[in-house]
């Protein structure tokens, strides 16, 4: 369902993404690890359409189309989904408004009426417990005033209402606790099925311990250095990322972060 | 009879002609007060920047133009011409002013139980000649504002409203001031007497609109006193045409434990000052002082807010939103004066500006005058573009940026309209700010 062929990604002159290659097909869970600075969050950003991000050479191509010659709004429609590593505040904005506004967005697209609002209600309420969170966030503005676990389990909770074809997480698993990082797990697997492909970004492998991925690839200075089965993370986690490839440039890891 | 206005000769010759003339020419006390007041006018003359609180605000479009006085009002409008200013499912005590005069026909006043008054000035100056000599011009002062002074000067139409004792009004008060088909520029001096007694609670619309895109001058004075005990919630809705100059000023007198919300929603005009003066002089009042103001092209707002605490156990909270596009202009003046006497005063001002392009420019400017030393005083101000990554962050769940915009915008103004508490205001302010968001202009023209 997703092709990303030899790309290359530049932020402000600086080479992020050397020529990445990836395929994914459906029903599949990849997972990109690799160290900090080495490109995770651009591949991720660049999937979501972010315009700061220039794509120099390559192509990713998205159930047969060009995924780069699509406006965000328009990749959001076709299926995608990107639960972002730091999720923004939108004060003012209800988390159920946008929520509402943008399934019925997709909604649209597939030629579906709009949800009706009991429905819409019923179905938020459903899903925001489901990941064991309190409906109040529902009617409190996006994101704000949330913690670090919250703002997470949001974007997984964004997810799930917007059931998208393809979901990428990125870092969802940074800096949640024990308890947190099994409720993500639960919700990512929970809509695992033969149709819908994963892209899990993380930095560490205990995420991959709840979510197990069938192909697991290690980003390393903007290259995939090394692809293989669930075991790559374990064996990556006792080794290290100094194991499968080159240390990281310090120019790259700036301009990273 | 057409009276020329252009400078200050102009206008006391027109004054003079004015008073000769006049069915109140034996009211020795209405003509000393107007007397005054055209004195302080011609002495005063308009501000210029040198004058502090005028500093960001250059008021020559108005004194450079020729304004022509009309004494019979503009031309008939039927009940249908009107619809569009009418709050959709709200029963309203309604008083229409078509070019400054007050026309009758157009406007409907409900039962009202005994003891309240509700009716054109220039008709309660000859029925309630008691409550007018004792309040009319006690409040709004002119010898130190050209524009109050001007108004005084040429007081006729506009609203009175006596609303006594224990009264709970549950129909608001509606004034709904038109601008009609004036061929030349036209001046207006709307002036709003409305007295409050003891435990009532009120709630009070001033609203002001055009059905044509012409120039034209709503020079506009409102004085409140707002009884003991007493609530009122007053909103100045402003849309005049996007050639017409707007100065007005609320002054309000509070009583002990009263308590008065102050929403004002600015969006037409050229030129535009809206002047919100409380005097919080009973113990234990309460003042919410809320504004949204939202210019474009080459419009220029200016909020001049002068919050006066005068006794002790007083809080006042101003919140001020502005979004400014184009080549617009804003300005917010929050003064603050706590007096010797008001100790535990507690007053807050809040200033957020959003600018939406390059070329629009807010100049922002809290004051703070304190002479009681045990006080809470705070103010803060922002000035800020919309957020890039909010709109990538919506856009990234299927929203256009079109759409991305207007939902962040619409966000803005939430603080500001969620205090309205009368619904069906609510909803027709809201519809004039989503308007806004989508075609950039609010001005709805007859044709």
């Amino acid at each position: 369902m997703l092709e990303i062929k030899d790309l290359h990604v530049k932020v402000e002159d600086q080479e992020i993404l050397k020529g990445v290659s990836l395929k994914i097909n459906r029903g599949e869970v990849h997972s990109i690890m690799g160290p900090n600075g080495s490109g995770k969050s651009t591949l991720a950003q660049v999937l979501a359409g972010r315009n700061t991000y220039k794509v120099t050479k390559g192509e990713i191509i998205f159930e047969g189309k060009d995924l780069l010659e699509m406006l965000p709004e328009d990749r959001a429609r076709e299926g995608i989904f990107v639960a972002f590593q730091y999720p923004v505040e939108i004060p003012g904005v209800a988390s159920t408004q946008l929520l509402r506004e943008a399934l019925n967005a997709v909604r649209k697209h597939k030629g579906l009426e709009p949800l009706k609002h009991v429905e819409f209600i019923k179905m938020v309420k459903e899903k925001i417990k489901s990941l064991d969170m309190d409906d109040s966030l529902l009617q409190r503005s996006v994101n704000e005033g949330f913690s670090g676990g919250e703002k997470k389990r949001n974007e997984v909770f964004q997810m799930q209402v917007l059931e998208p074809r393809l979901a990428i997480l990125d870092e969802t698993d940074s800096g949640l606790d024990i308890d947190a990082l099994k409720i993500v797990a639960k919700g990512v697997n929970a809509m695992r099925n033969e149709e819908r492909g994963f892209l899990i970004i993380t930095h560490y492998q205990r995420l991959l311990n709840y979510i197990i991925p069938d192909f697991v690839h290690v980003l390393v200075d903007g290259k995939i250095v090394k692809s293989g089965g669930k075991e790559l993370a374990l064996e990556l986690e006792d080794k290290g990322y100094r194991w499968v490839g080159d240390k990281p440039s310090n120019a790259t890891a700036a301009a990273q972060s | 009879m057409e009276l020329e206005l252009k400078d200050i000769d102009s206008y006391m010759g027109s004054f003079n002609k004015l008073e000769k003339y006049s069915k109140w020419s034996n009211f020795k006390w209405l003509h000393k007060i107007r007397e005054e007041a055209i004195n302080s006018f011609s002495q005063l003359g308009y501000p210029t920047q040198q004058d502090e609180d005028w500093r960001f605000t250059n008021l020559a479009p108005i004194s450079r133009t020729s304004f022509k006085m009309v004494k019979n009002g503009g031309p008939k409008l039927s009940s249908t011409d009107i619809q569009q200013f009418i709050f959709s499912g709200l029963s309203c005590n309604q008083l229409v002013y078509v070019n400054g005069k007050y026309s009758p026909e157009l406007s409907t006043l409900k039962p009202v139980k005994d003891g309240v008054k509700i009716k054109n000035l220039s008709q309660a100056i000859d029925d309630e000649r008691d409550l007018i000599e004792e309040h009319l011009s006690h409040y709004a002062e002119f010898n130190n504002d050209a524009f109050s002074a001007l108004n005084t000067a040429f007081i006729e139409d506009g609203a009175f409203a006596f609303i006594p004792h224990g009264t709970i009004l549950n129909e608001p008060i509606h004034l709904l001031y038109i601008s009609s088909n004036n061929v030349v520029p036209i001046i207006t001096n709307p002036r709003n007497l409305i007295i409050i007694e003891d435990n009532c609670q009120v709630d009070i619309v001033e609203h002001y609109v055009s059905l044509n895109d012409v120039a034209y001058f709503s020079n506009v004075v409102t004085e409140v006193v707002v009884g003991e005990n007493s609530l009122l919630d007053h909103y100045m809705i402003e849309r005049e045409s996007q050639k017409a100059f707007n100065v007005s000023t609320l002054r309000v007198q509070q009583k002990r434990s009263s308590n008065l919300t102050s929403h004002s929603v600015l969006l037409g005009g050229s030129l535009v000052r809206n002047n919100v003066h409380p005097v919080l002089a009973g113990e234990g009042c309460h003042s919410l002082i809320n504004g949204l103001f939202m210019s474009t092209g080459r419009q220029h707002m200016d909020n001049f807010m002068k919050v006066e605490h005068a006794s002790p156990h007083c809080d006042s909270r101003q919140l001020y939103n502005g979004i400014l596009d184009g080549k617009s202009r804003g300005v917010f003046h929050g003064r603050i004066i706590v007096h010797k006497d008001a100790q535990k005063t507690d007053a807050k001002q809040t200033n957020r500006n959003l600018l939406l392009s390059d070329t629009a420019q807010i100049d922002t400017k809290p004051q703070l005058e304190i002479y009681a030393d045990d006080v809470k005083c705070t103010h803060g101000a922002t000035i800020g573009q919309i957020d890039e990554n909010a709109i990538f962050y919506i856009r990234s769940r299927g929203l256009s940026e079109e759409s991305a915009r207007a939902m962040l915008l619409y966000a803005f103004t939430s603080e500001s309209l969620k205090s309205m508490k009368v619904e069906q205001i609510r909803n027709y302010v809201e519809k004039l700010v989503s308007d806004w968001f989508t075609r950039g202009n609010l001005i709805q023209l007859n044709s």
